[in-house]
Order: C-alpha cells, then structure tokens, then sequence
C-alpha cells in the first residue's frame, strides 16, 4: 500500500514502524504515545510480536533482549515513562544493540495530559543515545525506517522523541511501501558485549564516548538537519521539532528574512551551527522546554570565537516552559532582532466563564468507591492516590497525593512512618498497581504499615483509551491469556486482610471498607467494576434513572456526587437527570428521600 | 487571516464527548481527497472526560497544526461557552457557527460556578464577528438521532468550507457506521440549511 492519507501523528509513526520492517514492539500506554501500540496491535494481520508490556522498564527490557537476538525492535512511552526506563536505558547505551532499536518517547509540553513536562533530549544528552526529533507527522513517519539503520550501523539504541503536537496532530501523510524482511534471529553468546559487569562496561563506556563523533558527522549531513544561508541577511533562526515549523510561520507573518537551521538530530550538526554563526550577527534559538540546542550553540560560539549574539531562554525571550506556537516565537524573534511585532492581543474578554474541567463519567464505579471511602475513613484522613481517571477525584476530595505511577502505596506508607495518627486509605488502578504499584504493596506489608490500600480495578487501562493489561486475561491482541488475581497475588505478598468488593454495591463495599479501616496492619480492598465505558461497549445496557419530582425536596444532596447525569432545573427547584445517565443507579442510594427512580420502559 | 499559508483555519470548541474529533476527521479526509495540505490538532487523553475541548483544522496548510492567535477564518462551536472560551482565535469579521443549546458542566451543576445566559453570548461575539447560531440539539433530534450533533453543525459551517459538498457527504457516508448513514445525511442536511447562501 502506498499513496496519500489523512492520519494522525501517532498512526503515521505506526506506519513507519511498518515500513522500516520491525520483529518485535513493546510499550506501556501513556498519553500522548499510546495510538502507536494501539494501531499496531489492531492490525489485522502482521509478521511482528507486539505486547503491552506492565511498565516501561519491562517493556526496554523486552525490546532489548530481542534486539540482542538480532531484531529489529521498537519500545513505546510517554516521557515520564522513560524515568522508570532509564535504568536499562543508561547501560543499554554502554552494551549496545546489535538488530535496530528505537525508542519512541512522546513528551508532552504543557503538561496536557503529565505530572510535568520534561524534556527526553535531556536523556539523549545523559545517555549518549543519538536522538531524532521530527517536526511533522509526515517526517514522524519517515525517520523510523532510518532510524533502524543508524542503529544498526552503530549498534547503538536511537532515541525518537515525537510531542504531544505531532503524535496527536493529524496531517496528509505521503506513504512508502512496506520493504522486504531480511533479518536473522539469533542470539549468539557473547560476554564481552551482552554481560555488563565491572570488566566489561569499563571497556564499552570508552567505545560509546568513541563512536559519538562518527555518529555526529552521519547525522549532520543526514538531511534531518536543514540549514538555508540567507546572504542578504545577518540574523538567523535555529529550531527544532514543532517549533521550527512555528518558526518558519513567524517569519512569514513578520516578513522576516533570516538564514534557517532546522536541527531533527541529536547530537546537534555542529558545522552547520558553525556556518549559520559565521554568517549572522544575531541568532535566536527556539526550542519547546529545555534549552539544549541553546547551550550547545554557546559552547560553540565560545569555541570557534564568533562574536554573534545568541538568544533564547537564558535572556527569557522564549520561555523555558509549556509548549510554543507562531506567537511565542513571532515575539521571540521580534525582541531578539529588534523590531515592531503586533502582539497577540486577544479581545479583552470580561465575562465569567464556568470552567470545565475533565470528570469521571456518568456510571463511573470509581465515583461509588470515592463516596463510600469519604464516608467510612472521613473527610480528614488522608487519601494517597496514584495516575489514571480516579485522579479527577481531586474534585471530591478524595485524592491528597498524586506523586507518579505506582506511588500511592509507597507515599501512604511514608505518611503512616512519619507518625501521622489520622487514618490512611490510598488508591490505585488495576493498570498502575501492576505497574509499579506491587513492589509498594509488598514494601508496605513487610515494613509493617497500617494502612488501607484500595485498588480500583475497572478490568482496563482506561485514561489512556482502554489498553488490557494483565488484570483482564487478555493480550495487547485481545488473544486470551492468563489472567492475574489481584486477591492471591496480595495474599502471596503476605497480607493478611484481602476483600473483594463491588463498588456498584455500596452498602455492602461500606461494610467492608469499615472492616478495613479498624484492620491493624495493610489492608486490601479490591473495588472490581468495569469501566463503563467497556461495559456499553461490550453491550451492558442498565435502565435509566429520573427524579420523581413529587418527592424531589430540592436539597442537591445527589448534586455534590458530581455526576454529570445529574443537573438542578433552577424554575422547578428539582433535581433533574439528564440523558446522560447511565443507569449505574448509585445516586438512588445517596437520595434521602427515594426520589431516584427508574424510567418506566 | 494570511490566504498564502492557509486557506481556511478552522477552530472546533465543545466538549470532550460530542464528537468534535470526528468532525475534524471528516474535514480533514474530505480536504485531502481534494488534494489539499491538511494540518490539524487534537484533544486526546485528560480533556476527554467531559472536559473543554479544542481541535484546529487548517486547510491548505503546510505549516504547524496551531492557529496564530486572532487568525482562524472561522469556528465551529458545539457549545455556547465553549464558543466564548476560544473565541479569540478567531480573526475578526471571521465566521463563527455556534450551537445555542448549553451543557452545563459539573461545577455548575454542582453550584460552584454559574453559567452565562447563552444568548448573551451571541450578543457579545455578534460585536466582532459574523455569527449562526442556532438550536443544533433540536435539530440533531429531527435527524433522528441527538448524538448527530456535530453532524449537524457540520452541515453548517460545511457551506464556509473550501471543500464541495459531495466530498463531505461522501467522507460522511464512509466513516460513520453504516446503519447511522441516513440519519447522519439527514444531520448534514438540516445544518447545511441554516446557512444556505
């Protein structure tokens, strides 16, 4: 197949995974990554292994040891994911690889979707993994192929870092045909190469500083570099990712001409740097978050003694956080050279708007376990919580701590340590407690905490559109598979109080949190409901709900649970349930005065 | 508005749920098979959940996918304080294309905040820009089906478009399921009404 199609980034960059011909695709789901695995795991039919993997770490590890086989693999992640990969990672960069090896980590800029927002080239930089950096979905899609031939020829892993702006930005995508399979898978013993221990890192650390050179002489004359010498100008621009197709818009809207270095790889094509510095008097650099381009062209100035002014986020004429656009960098360039821009200023805009901030949806069993937790522990205990959709409890109160994945457990047990006498109830997803949230759970039961640890297992990883993992007893490929029992595998840990529970059954889950919460040691209580999202997809219809407006008092009781099925008719002074509601029949229970009922068929 | 780097920047504000994503899909495929330059931007993840949603569209557009503060040629508003949330994207005397009827948002619900009267709202934006706004909730409901909303308001801004009709009904025919393919014509129709030049 090739041609034109209209595809998101993420999808694109699924494409090139095809078409640079790979053997094995691993990754843990995170917005804004997730599509990649996703798209390739829908395929119909493919002649690759594709998994999702339990966390990052695993899945470097997995995408490594086939990469040693000979493979050509690729391993998935959002940016904070790399954080709980970059173990493997660090020394991965000494060992090396021998099939291709990308690894494609999508940031996020703005921290639309991220407990923050920092920057992988940082990681590039650290590890010494060349990195490529599209600047759209269309070069997201071609660099792969070619990233699987620079690792290979340098038998090193390569950094792919795409932003939330091109794998969720979508763009007519030109394609290539998919090429021939020719690798051999075999994994031959060598120690010397795949063994790291003392003798052997000392000798491959000096081999990774060795090869730099060669891989940035490759790269710059690679054509993911771009540099236009514009002679009748002295300013320049240098950019990369996004922000040199902002860049590029800037100019046009300013009328500006200025010699252009568009840098896509990492390390940065420091001739180029050169020549743009030799042929201007004033550069600004424009990058999204940390200024790495920026320093490095510093040094280089330094170096070769060009006496040409560099700008950037050091004089705070871009700023070092949140993602850019064509005004950022249109103001940017206009202090940096000197001239009149008409600053966005948007329309003064005095009316009060209700914000609208995401929530759990209509029928979500999460909000059932949120309202009996607040209830049983009250409201001033402490409610560590972790990453998924039951972080939008920030809004019930019902989430004090959300540090990153998997730390609910750990961050509840520091708090029972430091001494904190009000009692302790944390939660987690099914997804993050395998993720990370097991090693707490077992930190936890050995170093003796007395807390209540409830697990929120919607049987999905559902924030991050409804990947299985290993709680649902099915593969990345919805083949079936085993199917881990959250009880026994609490049990095998050690603790001693393990109670299944349906938060759709509030009465009876209240019973059972009580019980937990006097428990003198971990508790464990799993709240097992699907997302019922999955639900109505899989056909699970429930009857409706209305308010008998005869007994309606009007007290809004059910109108603090928050769910966005129920509303207030201002002119009847009556709750009212809108066509929303998914007949998940939890706000019966929260009325006083049985006014929930069900819609007569 | 600069007609060399893009032919038509289009904003879409609603909510995460009414189907804002597809309607950008379907410009966007229609744009393509008129072998135009497509750039568009998304809200994926987090907004989701009922939470304020904004997708931009530019149409003929080699450029990046975020329109220049003030420049956007027109918006499509599924919701009416949506609409005003993101109305400084768009260029002044720019088409905006609003759906009156309101979704109040859980912190109205819930009290914490109030929401402004909605034909305010056409009022304040009726000052700067050329404005359509009606009812697309009860129209939805005379196609058949309320969840063609975005359907609907489709058809509205489709006659501001520079994409021919017939490509859009047929991207429409194509990509949504093939049992709603009647209703949703239906939607298209009844928007497309509201704005026949």
């Amino acid at each position: 197949m090739s041609g034109r199609e209209y595809m998101l980034g993420n999808v694109a960059i699924a494409r090139g995974i095809v078409e640079g011909v790979v053997d094995v695709v691993s990754g843990y789901p995170g917005t804004p990554s997730s599509e990649i695995v996703d798209t390739l795991a829908s395929m119909k039919e493919r002649d690759f292994y594709i998994e999702w993997s339990v966390n990052e770490k695993v899945a470097m590890e997995v995408a490594a040891g086939a990469s040693m086989a000979g493979a050509r693999s690729v391993v998935t992640m959002k940016h904070v994911g790399l954080n709980v990969a970059a173990d493997p990672l660090m020394t991965l960069a000494y060992m090396g690889v021998k099939g291709g090896m990308v690894i494609i980590v999508a940031d996020d800029p703005s921290c639309h979707s991220s407990q923050n927002e920092q920057d992988t080239r940082r990681y590039s930089v650290f590890s010494q993994i060349p990195c490529l950096e599209p600047s759209t979905p269309q070069q997201a899609k071609d660099m792969i192929p070619y990233a699987f031939e620079l690792s290979e020829k340098y038998e090193i892993p390569v950094i792919f870092r795409s932003t939330t702006r091109i794998s969720h930005g979508k763009s007519d995508i030109e394609l290539a045909p998919v090429r021939q399979k020719t690798g051999k898978i075999k994994f031959e013993k060598n120690p010397d190469r795949w063994v790291m221990v003392p003798k052997n890192a000392r000798v491959r650390h000096p081999h990774l500083l060795s090869i730099q050179q060669d891989i940035r002489g490759e790269l710059e004359v690679s054509g993911w570099n771009e540099l236009t010498i514009e002679a009748e100008s002295n300013v320049g621009i240098i950019a990369s990712g996004t922000a040199a197709v902002y860049a590029k818009e800037a100019l046009d809207r300013l009328g500006i001409t200025a010699s252009f270095l568009k840098i896509g790889a990492y390390p940065i094509p420091e001739d180029s740097v050169r020549q743009l510095l030799a042929k201007t008097e004033q550069v600004i650099v424009i990058e999204e978050l940390e200024p790495v381009i920026e320093d490095q062209c510093k040094v280089i100035a330094r170096d070769v003694e060009f006496e040409t002014e560099i700008f950037g986020k050091a004089d705070g004429l871009l700023p070092r956080t949140g993602e850019f656009n064509v005004d950022i960098c249109m103001e940017g360039i206009a202090k940096a050279f000197g001239i009149d821009s008409c600053e966005c200023k948007p329309a003064k805009q005095d009316m009060e708007l209700p914000v609208r901030p995401p929530a759990m949806c209509p029928g979500c069993s999460h909000r059932g376990t949120f309202h009996v937790m607040k209830k049983v522990f009250g409201e001033d205990a402490v409610f560590p919580s972790d990453i998924g959709c039951y972080t939008l409890g920030i809004q019930h109160g019902t989430v004090d701590t959300t540090l990153c994945m998997g730390s609910s457990i750990s961050v509840a047990s520091g708090i029972y340590d430091a001494g904190e006498k009000k009692p302790i109830c944390c939660t987690i997803g099914d997804s993050t407690f395998f993720h990370t949230g097991i090693n707490s759970l077992m930190n936890a039961i050995y170093n003796k905490s007395d807390i209540t640890v409830l697990i929120l297992d919607n049987r999905t990883t559902a924030m991050t559109g409804h990947q299985p993992n290993p709680g649902m007893g099915k593969t990345a490929t919805r083949e079936p598979t085993v199917e881990v029992a959250f009880d026994r595998l609490c049990s095998a840990m050690g603790a001693e109080f393990v109670e299944v529970v349906d938060p759709y059954d509030m009465a009876a889950t209240e019973d059972v949190l009580e019980r937990a919460k006097a428990y003198e040691g971990v508790s464990v209580v799993i709240a097992k409901r699907a997302c019922v999202i999955s639900a109505a997809r899989e056909g699970i219809r429930y009857t409706p709900f209305m308010v008998d407006t005869d007994l309606c008092k009007g007290c809004r009781k059910c109108l603090k649970f928050g769910c966005p099925a129920i509303e207030f008719d201002e002119n009847s002074k009556n709750a009212l349930i809108n066509s929303m509601c998914s007949g998940c029949g939890l706000c019966v229970e929260i009325c006083t005065f049985n006014a929930i009922v069900e819609v007569k068929k | 508005m600069t007609p060399d780097l893009s032919k038509f920047d289009l904003v879409i504000a609603g909510v995460g749920g009414q189907g804002a994503v597809k309607v950008s899909d379907i410009i966007g495929k229609a744009a393509v098979s008129e072998e135009m330059s497509v750039r568009a931007a998304e809200t994926h993840g987090m907004a989701q959940r009922g939470g304020s949603v904004v997708n931009y569209v530019r149409l003929g557009c080699e450029l990046g996918s975020l329109i220049p503060c003030s420049s956007a040629h027109g918006m499509l508003a599924l919701e009416p304080v949506e609409a005003m949330r993101y109305i400084h994207d768009v260029a002044k005397d720019g088409i905006v294309v609003m759906n009156n009827s309101p979704i109040y948002p859980v912190t109205v619900t819930s009290g914490q905040c109030t929401y402004p009267d909605p034909q305010e709202i056409v009022t304040r934006i009726e000052k700067d820009y050329r404005v359509v706004a009606f009812d697309a909730v009860a129209l939805a409901r005379e196609a058949g089906n309320m969840k063609t909303l975005n359907v609907v308001m489709l058809g509205a801004i489709s006659s501001y478009l520079p994409i021919p009709e017939e490509t859009l009904v047929e991207c429409i025919r194509n990509m949504v399921p093939p049992k709603t393919i009647d209703t949703n014509l239906e939607a298209f129709r009844l928007g497309r009404e509201t704005t026949r030049q």
